[in-house]
């Protein structure tokens, strides 16, 4: 057998628990490092060297913890609902182990955004909460991710679990789009996108580069504790499947 | 002044202390999962070693 048969393929490397294991390894450190950094910068620009609005003044730096957090709530479920399919379509072990580790990464953003925008809200609208589109719609999703993590812990036996759990993600990302068209949809008290259109973001620079700063250090967070979660999810399942085995031998 | 943050900095100051808080409590407990299951998969597998070599 020639050497090249002896390795594994990139698709082997890619779906096998056992080398995710192996080569997410030395990701994990780097990874640390760099969000780390990203966010004292981000932070140093959102706290100390970007301007005030000049309608919102200071209240606008909750922006850049508020917008980075209600994306990843979207974020997260886009990423679950991807890994959905591949545990429906084509039985991916690590698409299981993805949708379990970012479930309650989900929930907690989706948290966070209601949280902060409703610090937000307070001083800019008025209000701490209405129930206008995208309010309503975000609380919605948390209770999606809500549903799903109990789901999850419903079942004994994770694979099991997965398929339902599949199910559910799937139909839960219908409120997706929801969540994103809800401000064009409704004319409501949240204001429409003023970042991702198809014209381009809205802001000026001063705000824009804390804001996209932010964003990424938000989403590096999300990649590492991902990462993290998924390895610590691997190696649960290969305990499972080891106490088995020790009891059987046992008896 | 840098972190004169204005007649609402207690809403600013309470939505970055609330996520930090939560961010912390969230690595936290990805940290401590990680190592607990680490831990107990090494005494697993050692424990699994024993039993084949018997």
């Amino acid at each position: 057998m020639s050497h090249s048969q002896d390795r594994p393929g990139f698709w082997t490397r890619l779906s096998n628990p056992g080398q995710f294991l192996i080569w997410s390894r030395p990701l994990v450190v780097p990874l640390v490092v760099v969000t780390a950094a990203v966010f004292l910068v981000g932070l140093w620009f959102a706290l100390v060297n970007s301007p005030e609005d000049y309608q919102m003044g200071d209240t606008v730096r909750i922006m850049y913890i508020h917008v980075p957090t209600a994306w990843l709530s979207q974020f997260v479920y886009a990423v679950m609902a991807v890994s959905a399919i591949g545990t429906l379509v084509w039985r991916h072990p690590m698409a299981d182990v993805s949708m379990k580790a970012a479930a309650p990464l989900g929930a907690t953003f989706t948290a966070l955004a209601l949280y902060t925008g409703s610090l937000w809200g307070r001083p800019t609208w008025g209000t701490f909460w209405e129930w206008d589109g995208r309010m309503t719609s975000t609380l919605v999703l948390l209770l999606i991710y809500l549903g799903i993590i109990a789901l999850w812990r419903a079942f004994e036996d994770p694979l099991r679990g997965a398929r339902m759990v599949a199910i559910l993600t799937l139909v839960g990302a219908i409120n997706i789009p929801i969540v994103k068209f809800s401000v064009d949809w409704w004319a409501t008290l949240h204001q429409p996108a003023s970042v991702l259109r198809a014209d381009g973001p809205t802001m000026p620079g001063s705000i824009l580069t804390p804001l996209l700063i932010m964003f990424g250090a938000f989403t590096l967070l999300f990649i590492v504790l991902h990462l993290v979660g998924m390895r610590t999810e691997v190696r649960r399942r290969r305990i499972a499947s080891l106490e088995r085995r020790l009891a059987q031998r046992g008896a | 002044m840098a972190f004169d943050l204005g007649p609402h900095a207690v809403f600013i100051i309470a939505a970055y202390l609330g996520v930090a808080t939560v961010v912390a409590a969230l690595i936290g407990y990805r940290t401590f999962e990680a190592r607990s299951v680490s831990r107990r998969l090494s005494l697993l597998e050692e424990a699994s070693g024993r039993k084949r070599a018997q």
